[in-house]
């Protein structure tokens, strides 16, 4: 069990290492030349002198995210100034790489830093004598000199630590180590009614923040104990107080129920990311200061310990929280975000729409023979069109990433998508979408994906039995590509090639496609509907041709089941997620990832890219959500507030909100440029498995495994909030429980869960899921 | 008192697994297993939660857990996959649980009755369910199952159905199959169908009723919905019968049995070829039981041209398998049909036609692929050429003459060999193999003569030229007179040819000798004999064969070859298709239409010809049961 766990928390990391080298410049694929990866760093430090406020929030680059700053090489090579905390994390790679006699890559990172030297040798020169003395060094001492760093400035240096943690992670008596400071086990209990005692008596005002600090403290005493095999004195621990702790920690409170061996703590992954991970907790500074003199008169210095060394208390100026501001929040795996951490600039805009010639008078008359009312539509079209030729201030550059280039294929799927979203229906709370319900019937193999296309023409379906079946949605049957023999026989130049390509024999209804071995977690479209991606539990993530039905690559990366995938809106990259705790970004053409993802402290379940392509949102097991860079690979919003794993993911059509859905049954609604929740949809009473916008985004559907699906005025709760840069310096913002007012509509379906929704062209909503006849 | 949060497993379970495996623990080590063990177990079930909620499920299975253990490099466990709650039950004296674990009685199993319930296909069904945010009235449609109770609906629909394709409306019927072709909601009456159509035996005598129920056979085959399962042996077994059976209807001449029995066939390949996975080993059930036809002497012709028919629906393979190496023995019986020109033998004679014309077309179907296989796989033959090739160049320098005498004399036992010196070939095919084409033209044209060869070079393209091994031997055998014989008859246009005789002399083929080798090894002087005189004579000419094959009725189940022979009958016209060189060497059957007897015998009532029917095999109880229905039959005319 150890040795397993220790393997898998080696393994991608190596790798890792090597990707951000190697795949760097493979980002530059499809297409586009080198220069626009060179131009990006450069962009991104412009911006950066532009906006200071985030250069002074010393750990953007690294906050939040424990892992991806050091894998990736972009932070260190394109990030503004070197910091101290950057010079840490260098030495502590190098020792890691040397102890495990990656002496190629030992070099490697030591040119690029000494490039770095002379770029700023500011802070460097005693990097540089670090690296040549540390030689003999072992990491243990190197790593209690970052710890006594930290120790020393506690609120400033917040990465050493998970720095600290990334690479001693395999090393489980390193991590356990800190509990072995013996204190009187008898006395736990003592030290802890003692500061309930204190929490209850204060106001009530910060009552509500000072308890946060029950939970991570009972865990850790909990742990503490047990560390130290005082078998019996956990036991009473645990049952005397495990009863005040919120009723959202219930999960991990049975992890650790059943924990009461020193041995069954090393082999506890679970655990051990709580002890690697700071737990966050927020709290105003008058009550920061009320624990601190309370602790410090009592000389409390167990739980003082625990604090220092276990917990990251995020100190604001203002107001203390209320108790529901602050449950709103709280309930993933490690605390809260810290505020800093969503600081950094999100380009959420979206791209600019190639400019495509319309032929607008064909598709008038169509309109006016239809519907009538040719006048208005043609005006919305031009203020469309219009507002596309602007660029967007919160876009991204158009090639901050490459994207492929348009296809004539493609440009002719715009010119359809244009001529559809002329017919759109426009939703509002007053007139609701239809909704066309695609039941799975006889599917006892159990239906566990489901994806439409964008236009709604086919529909695939994973099961878990390892088969992924394509339907056509329309009368067009679905037919293969002739074989190469019969395909030298067709007459080349003939105008209707495509369709000779064709063979009719092997036109059905559906097709099914083999490979897997295992269940097929997540199914996915490409854009351009040549393609169709599938993640299973053997760990791979497989490309489908829809042309010829059969595997083109199989992508091999995660060595563990692989939850869900996800191709970006302009087709060419993906996004895997599973088991192994990382999201990987890759590129159909590349059977390596160019990105690997890593930060969150559980699987990840859910994986979704932004519709500009340049950012990809994680839902996790750890109940925590991130957004990371696609260019660099930071971790640039991390959002806590789920109760329970997350299992569906939704972005807004215009890219700046993001919904979320989990098991505890609740739909929360993210701003993403201000990094902040601002809306909690309550109603669902089981896993939200389908989250989705309509093609305005007025209207958001959620379909759960409770046999219902719900519309939400998504429009009015992104209205209703206020958010500007002020509301967001504070991280909260009060929550109308107005779920109530935002649910247009409940629609429930025979047995049947939905498994997934997708709103057509013309906003006609798309349900689907398999019935269940039990 | 406090409730347990988890359930443990207390330490004496511990010790009694471990008595039970031959270890003695102390209290202690118990006690600490035990809590080990329930960490464990916690520990496990918790991380296969997970893959129960990544398969959107409510409900953990053995398949999750065993996951979780096998991602965690733990063995899984075995023998826990049913979807049914395994019955967990308590021993009566002391405190002992345990599963249930019957034995199954494998026997029983596998003869059980019951028909086991099909796996409908997974599919996919569009329903709107709300429209405008509106309920919708309809109910979300029923699901179609395999097998599911009957509701009033459907008895309904299966009445309508069956009246409307057992009914007189033709138009009615096309639209009943049609549906019957398309409903996806029809499964639960699949067993009903099944034995409806299973009512042939019954309506025999009605060629329509027999075509509407095998349209509706072809209807429920072809329904994309419909999982067939087991039950497609009984629509195998029923198209069967209507292939290979003596139907009633087919004692009058003026029902066109024939086409019913072609249409079955083509339905018997169809569902084959479709559904033949579903039954395993149901091709070698239909082959069986078509060679066992084609084998009964007994049976009436229009049986054994269903048998013929038959495998040359199930493809060439097939025919190769079972016709083509009982062909020799059944040659003779056709034969002795084909060459009693009495009048009262006239019905069976065109029978027999029609059996000669079905084995003729599949043979050539035969030919064709074996050739194209052949040429597709040309370099890969290479082994078995050059043995081919000598014995053709052997051939060639022979054939000009007549077979030398002392070849026959070599290879007494082999009838074949006899039978191809009777074809005026007297080639030397020491090496014959039933699968080597050349061998199998050469016997086959034995039977058929030039009208084979016509056939064989003509008709669709075998991906190019002929095979260069195996025509060899063919033109040399063929047409020794002519240099290049094979690209004459490419080019040459089969001739019809109608020759007139005033007597049918050419019944005298010696082909009706017996086939059994053993049987021609008591005449091996007597064939050379014969092979010498007849291959100078137009083969069928020969009447010193008539001596010969009285004398060599060794087997006297074709009585009906005694018979004798009418000395002034009709003038019988003859076709023979056939190339220019027919003339010279005619020494294969001449294609005798059998519209050439038919117009007396139309004048003739049925009875005359009826008792005829069973004309090849003994007169037994076929043979009366067939008479005693004919009469039921006819009687009121």
């Amino acid at each position: 069990m150890c040795l397993w766990c220790r393997i898998r928390q080696k393994n991608p990391k190596k790798k890792t290492y090597y990707a951000a080298h190697v795949m760097t410049p493979l980002l530059s694929a499809p297409g586009e030349k080198m220069a626009a990866v060179q131009d990006a760093p450069m962009e991104l430090d412009s911006e950066k002198e532009t906006k200071p406020e985030i250069l002074s929030d010393g750990t953007s680059n690294l906050s939040g995210n424990t892992a991806s700053g050091t894998l990736s090489s972009p932070p260190l090579t394109a990030g503004g100034a070197p910091k101290q905390e950057d010079q840490q994390t260098l030495i502590a790679v190098l020792q890691f790489l040397r102890r495990n006699k990656l002496t190629e890559s030992v070099d490697i990172l030591r040119r690029e830093a000494c490039l770095e030297d002379q770029e700023d040798s500011q802070t460097l020169d005693g990097s540089g004598g670090g690296k040549g003395d540390g030689d003999g060094g072992d990491a243990n001492s190197l790593l209690s000199r970052v710890s006594i760093a930290s120790a020393a400035a506690p609120q400033s240096t917040l990465t050493p630590i998970p720095v600290k943690s990334e690479y001693d992670q395999p090393d489980v008596s390193v991590v356990l180590s800190a509990y072995s400071q013996q204190g009187d086990p008898s006395l736990y209990q003592v030290y802890y009614t003692g500061l309930k005692n204190f929490i209850e008596s204060v106001l009530d005002c910060h009552r509500a923040e000072l308890s946060q600090l029950f939970y991570p403290l009972f865990v850790h005493m909990y742990l503490e104990l047990v560390y130290n095999n005082h078998e019996t004195k956990a036991k009473a621990f645990f049952e005397k107080f495990s009863g005040d702790q919120e009723c959202y920690y219930q999960d991990d409170l049975q992890i650790l129920c059943g924990l009461t061996k020193k041995e069954h703590l090393k082999g506890n992954e679970a655990l051990l990311d709580f002890r690697t991970s700071r737990f966050v907790l927020r709290i105003s500074r008058d009550s920061y200061q009320l624990l601190k003199r309370h602790l410090q008169e009592r000389h409390n210095n167990q739980i003082w310990n625990i604090i220092q060394e276990h917990l990251y208390i995020d100190i604001f100026d203002g107001m203390p929280r209320s108790k529901s501001q602050i449950d709103s929040m709280s309930g993933s795996f490690a605390g809260e975000t810290r505020r800093e951490v969503n600081k950094a600039k999100v380009f959420y805009g979206l791209l600019k729409e190639p400019e495509i010639e319309v032929p607008l008078d064909d598709e008038d008359d169509e309109a006016e023979n239809e519907e009538g009312k040719p006048k208005k539509k043609k005006t919305k079209k031009d203020s469309m069109g219009s507002k596309s030729k602007k660029q967007d201030p919160n876009a991204p550059q158009q090639n901050r990433i490459p994207l492929p280039e348009l296809k004539d294929s493609d440009k002719l799927d715009k010119i359809m998508y244009m001529k559809e979203s002329t017919k759109r229906i426009r939703l509002g709370p007053e007139n609701l979408p239809s909704i066309c319900f695609y039941s799975f019937l006889n599917a006892y193999q159990g239906l566990t994906a489901v994806d439409f296309t964008d236009d709604s023409s086919l529909l695939a379906g994973g099961f878990a039995d390892s088969t992924v079946r394509v339907w056509s949605a329309t009368p067009k049957k679905l037919r293969k590509v002739k074989s190469a023999a019969e395909l030298n026989l067709i007459d080349k130049e003939s105008d209707d090639v495509l369709e000779r390509i064709m063979d009719e024999k092997t036109a059905s209804e559906s097709k099914n496609l083999y490979g897997h071995s295992g269940p097929v977690y997540g199914v996915s479209f490409s854009p351009d509907r040549n393609y169709l991606l599938s993640s299973s539990e053997d760990g791979t993530v497989r490309l489908w041709s829809l042309q010829t039905f059969t595997c083109l690559v199989g992508y091999k990366g995660h060595n563990y089941p692989v939850w869900d995938t996800h191709f970006s809106p302009f087709g060419y990259y993906f996004v895997s997620g599973g088991h192994d705790r990382v999201a990987r970004l890759w590129a159909t053409d590349h059977y390596q990832p160019l990105r690997i993802f890593a930060g969150h402290l559980a699987d990840v379940t859910c994986t979704r890219f932004h519709p500009n392509s340049n950012y990809v949102v994680t839902g996790s097991t750890d109940r925590t959500i991130r957004l990371w860079d696609v260019l660099n690979g930071n971790c640039v919003r991390f959002f806590t507030g789920h109760k329970g794993p997350i299992h569906s993911l939704a972005f807004s059509p215009n890219g700046k909100f993001l919904a979320s859905g989990s098991t505890d049954g609740r739909v929360l609604l993210w701003d993403i440029g201000h990094g902040l929740m601002i809306g909690e949809l309550k109603g669902h009473t089981d896993t939200i498995y389908a989250l989705k916008f309509s093609r305005d985004g007025e209207i958001l559907a959620s379909g759960s495994m409770d046999n219902t699906v719900r519309l939400w005025d998504s429009m009015k709760a992104f209205d209703d909030m206020e958010t500007d840069d002020f509301t967001a310096a504070t991280g909260h913002i009060p929550l109308p429980d107005n779920s109530q007012e935002l649910l247009l509509g409940m629609y429930h379906s025979k047995s049947t869960p939905v498994t997934h929704l997708h709103f057509t062209r013309r906003n006609l909503l798309l349900a689907a899921g398999a019935y269940n006849s039990q | 008192m406090e409730e347990r949060r988890f359930a443990e497993v207390p330490r004496e379970s511990i010790k009694l697994m471990a008595e039970s495996s031959g270890v003695e623990l102390s209290e202690e080590v118990a006690a600490l297993l035990a809590e080990d063990v329930c960490y464990r177990l916690r520990e496990a079930t918790q991380n296969s939660s997970q893959f129960m909620r990544h398969a959107k499920r409510r409900k953990l299975s053995v398949e999750d857990l065993n996951r979780a253990l096998r991602w965690s490099n733990t063995e899984t466990i075995c023998g826990y996959g049913a979807q049914d709650a395994l019955p967990f039950r308590p021993l009566k004296e002391g405190e002992l649980f345990f599963v249930e674990d019957r034995e199954i009685n494998l026997v029983e199993l596998a003869l059980a009755t019951n028909i086991p319930k099909g796996c409908a296909e997974t599919m996919v069904r569009v329903h709107v369910s709300y429209l405008d945010g509106k309920g919708n009235l309809e109910p979300q449609g029923t699901v179609p199952t395999a097998v599911q109770s009957l509701s009033e609906d459907l008895l309904k629909y299966y009445q309508q159905i069956t009246r409307a394709i057992l009914g007189e409306d033709p138009h009615l019927m096309k639209v009943a199959l049609l549906d019957l072709q398309s409903n996806s909601k029809i499964a639960a009456l699949l067993p009903y169908f099944v034995y409806v159509i299973s009512g042939v035996k019954s309506v025999s005598h009605d060629l329509d009723q027999l075509n509407r129920l095998l349209h509706m056979v072809k209807s429920l085959v072809q329904n994309p919905y419909l999982y067939l399962g087991s039950y497609v042996r009984s629509l195998v077994s029923s198209v069967m019968y209507c292939i290979l059976e003596p139907l009633a209807a087919s004692i009058n001449p003026l029902n066109d049995h024939w086409t019913l029995r072609d249409y079955a066939a083509l339905l018997l390949s169809h569902i084959f070829w479709t559904h033949g996975d579903l039954v395993s080993g149901l091709y070698h059930q239909i082959l069986l039981s078509l060679q066992k036809v084609l084998s009964d002497p007994v049976r009436p012709l229009c049986s054994h041209y269903g048998a013929v028919v038959g495998l040359h629906a199930l493809g060439w393979k097939a025919v190769e398998r079972v016709l083509y190496p009982h062909l020799p023995a059944y040659w003779a019986n056709l034969q002795a049909v084909l060459d009693d020109y009495s009048v009262s033998n006239a019905q069976v004679k065109a029978d027999g036609h029609k059996v000669y014309g079905a084995i003729l077309v599949a043979v050539e179907r035969l030919l064709k692929m074996k050739a194209l296989s052949l040429t597709l796989a040309a370099e890969g033959s290479g082994a078995g050429l050059p043995g081919t090739t000598t014995g053709a160049v052997g051939f060639r320098e022979n054939s000009p003459g007549l077979s030398p005498p002392s070849e026959p004399l070599s290879e007494p036992p082999l009838g074949i060999a006899s039978h191809l010196q009777a074809g005026g070939a007297g080639c030397p095919w020491e090496e014959w193999t039933p699968v080597s084409l050349p061998a199998m033209y050469c016997e086959l044209y034995s039977f058929f003569g030039d009208s084979l060869a016509v056939r064989f070079s003509t008709g669709p393209p075998l991906g190019g030229a002929t095979p260069p091994g195996p025509c060899q031997p063919l033109e040399g055998r063929k047409e020794p007179a002519s240099s290049a014989p094979n690209l004459e008859n490419t080019r040459k246009m089969p001739q019809l040819t109608a020759s007139m005789n005033i007597s049918p002399r050419q019944d005298g083929s010696p082909r009706m000798e017996p086939q059994p080798p053993s049987l021609a090894a008591t005449v091996p002087g007597r064939s050379l004999a014969r092979s010498s005189s007849s291959s100078s004579v137009s083969r069928s000419r020969s009447s010193s064969s008539h001596p010969g094959r009285s004398t060599s009725q060794s087997r006297d189940i074709f009585p009906k070859a005694r018979f004798p022979l009418p000395q002034a009958g009709p003038p019988a016209f003859s076709f023979i298709i056939g190339g220019r060189q027919m003339g010279r060497r005619c020494q294969g059957r001449r294609f005798q239409t059998s519209f050439t007897p038919t117009p007396p015998l139309t004048t003739h009532p049925p009875r005359a010809y009826a008792h005829k029917l069973p004309v090849i095999g003994r007169v037994s109880k076929p043979v009366r049961r067939w008479t005693c229905s004919h009469y039921s039959l006819h009687l009121p005319l």
